[in-house]
């Protein structure tokens, strides 16, 4: 991707930062020549190619597809598929979810009753009890994945872990992370969330080296990149796994990935996710549903099939940017997992675009006018 | 003139509410699986909507069909109304200014703020009816028409220079200067044969555009 240094000042914005020039990727509405020649009264009345542009926002546009969770077809639709369909209602809800629900409380059982006390008594020998809490949260992971009946297939060699070393994977549900923590102790950076969720993540989480941070402070993105680096830096810390799309997507699309994992001067090992939407969509969208309600919607069905593939990693080329390379990888992740890249950020799901873009296209607009005004 | 259905018309039917059909009263909807197609003065058309969001019957989809003179298929107007409703997240009837925004290639179009105007609020037949004119059926003469609507901000039937001013402030920013863009207005102005007074109808936007049709098209994806 070329440096667009060249020809626009560009706003030092945080958000322009972080993506290549847009308009690489996206379709340019005006594919007609430039009409040359003098300025006619049609030509400044006729605004049909920005109308286009416009028309084919509001009729389908690649940013709202990557957040759509397709309702799965109905097959029930008969007189012989409609009971079927009941007794298997009645078998997940009444059979399977209070066995499920048991075992997730088994599991928490053990892990409370094992982790309080070692976290009031091995208070002394650092190390020993670091690898135990560590053990414990694998453990735990395990009963939730249990308890969706989760069936998850591990491609590739499983991750050492070594200092300088980052996992980015793609993003589709807070449970990607329970997934990979199973296998592997990760210390996560995530998003802070309120209720029981947030208590989970400031007391058992905080063990595992995770990283908070808040989307909604403006400062926040410095002492996140101070935090992201020291962790990388010191050497008994968990391997660091950043989620660089930083928001959910629905499993069929990829959004650009943030930079920030791809500056840290370390390795990069890329894991690509995906789920088989045949048993369940394992979108969290998190608009529609709360955590509870959508960790209570894999609990009723059948299963959570997803692969998982640890890919193989990844440094930084010489004279590659930190942006082209997020790209790289990103476009490992998603050749590996069969999903399509999108090239918009996935916070513009919480704000506007700036006014970068617009500005681009009256720019290009202007001085197409002021070029026929000279030729005369 | 409010559109009632006939209760006798299909099974689908069967399951809306007498109020939304005898009624007056702004039916908003609280059932998720239910909506109805309201407009906010109060009189309204009921449609039943199952989960999945292609619910509606054939009756509704030749009602839109002709409110948009037949401009599209039915297909089309399914994939229509299934954009319609991931637009409007709340199920309220019509899609409201911040939703259009939501969508960040609209958002980030120079004309955006003149066709939020035009387009916030309305209800799934006015949708389909603002969009007709980006079929690729569409004459000349409606696809001109939206133009002309978007310079009338006024909605008075006529365009000022001040008018075409302003839309090309819209599209130019701060890339030209106020003075280019007079230079530029009165050049074309003069050589089309009108002054800086002089007001444009629909009619002489036509003729401005003579027999080409200006290329508007866009496809609706039909999956």
């Amino acid at each position: 991707m070329s440096n667009t240094a060249g020809k626009l000042v560009t706003s030092k914005s945080e958000l322009d930062l972080d993506h290549p020039y847009i308009e690489d990727y996206l379709p340019s509405g005006s594919t007609i020549d430039e009409p040359r020649g003098k300025l006619s009264l049609r030509d400044l009345l006729d605004i049909s190619p920005t109308l286009t542009e416009a028309g084919g926002a509001i009729v389908d546009d690649s940013f709202t597809r990557c957040f759509k969770s397709n309702p799965p077809e109905p097959w029930n639709w008969n007189i012989y598929l409609f009971p079927l369909w009941c007794f298997g209602v009645v078998v997940r809800y009444c059979i399977l979810f209070p066995l499920r629900c048991f075992t997730l409380a088994f599991g928490w059982f053990i892990f409370l009753s094992t982790f309080i006390p070692l976290h009031s008594l091995l208070k002394g020998h650092d190390r020993l009890s670091k690898k135990i809490e560590r053990l414990l949260v694998e453990m735990i992971c395990s009963f939730f994945v249990a308890s969706w009946t989760g069936v998850v297939k591990y491609h590739g060699p499983r991750p050492s872990i070594r200092p300088k070393q980052v996992y980015v994977a793609n993003h589709t549900s807070m449970i990607d992370f329970i997934v990979l923590e199973q296998m592997t102790p990760f210390a996560v950076i995530m998003q802070k969330h309120p209720g029981w969720v947030g208590l989970l993540q400031s007391t058992i989480l905080e063990t595992v080296g995770c990283i908070w941070f808040n989307r909604s402070e403006a400062k926040d993105r410095e002492i996140v990149a101070r935090k992201l680096r020291d962790h990388v830096q010191g050497t008994d810390n968990n391997p660091l796994l950043i989620f660089p799309e930083g928001t959910c997507v629905n499993n069929n699309y990829t959004v650009m990935f943030k930079k920030g994992a791809f500056e840290l001067d370390c390795t990069v090992c890329p894991i690509a996710i995906k789920y088989n939407k045949i048993f369940v969509d394992a979108f969290w969208n998190s608009r529609k549903q709360s955590f509870t309600m959508h960790l209570l919607q894999l609990m009723t069905s059948w299963a959570v099939v997803c692969e998982v593939w640890y890919l193989e990693p990844q440094t930084i080329r010489p004279g590659e940017t930190a942006i082209e390379f997020a790209e790289r990888v990103r476009d490992m992740i998603s050749l590996r997992a069969g999903l399509k890249k999108v090239p918009w950020d996935g916070y513009l799901k919480y704000s506007r675009p700036s006014s970068k873009h617009s500005e681009r296209k009256q720019q290009s607009f202007a001085e197409s006018i002021l070029a026929r005004l000279e030729a005369k | 003139m409010s559109e009632f259905l006939d209760p006798t018309d299909s099974p689908s039917v069967n399951t809306i509410d007498l109020e939304t059909v005898v009624g007056s009263t702004y039916y908003s909807g609280d059932d998720s699986t239910r909506r109805t197609l309201s407009r906010r003065n109060g009189e309204f058309e009921g449609v039943k909507m199952g989960n999945t969001s292609s619910m509606l019957t054939q009756y509704d989809i030749e009602e839109v069909q002709g409110h948009c003179q037949d401009l599209f298929e039915q297909q089309e107007i399914l994939s229509l109304y299934q954009r319609f409703c991931q637009l409007d997240r709340n199920s309220k009837g019509f899609i409201s200014s911040d939703e259009f925004l939501s969508v960040p290639e609209f958002a980030m179009n120079p004309l955006s703020q003149r066709l939020l105007r035009m387009v916030d609020g309305l209800n799934f037949k006015e949708f389909v009816a603002f969009l007709s004119a980006f079929s690729a059926k569409a004459s000349l003469r409606q696809k001109v028409k939206l133009i002309f609507k978007v310079y009338d901000s006024n909605c008075n039937g006529k365009v000022s220079s001040k008018d075409i001013m302003e839309v090309l402030r819209d599209l130019s920013g701060s890339f030209m200067s106020d003075e280019q863009r007079e230079q530029v207005l009165s050049q074309v102005m003069t050589e089309a044969g009108y002054t800086s007074d002089s007001f444009l109808t629909l009619e002489d936007f036509i003729k401005v555009f003579g027999s080409c049709k200006p290329e508007m098209d866009v496809e609706i994806p039909v999956d």
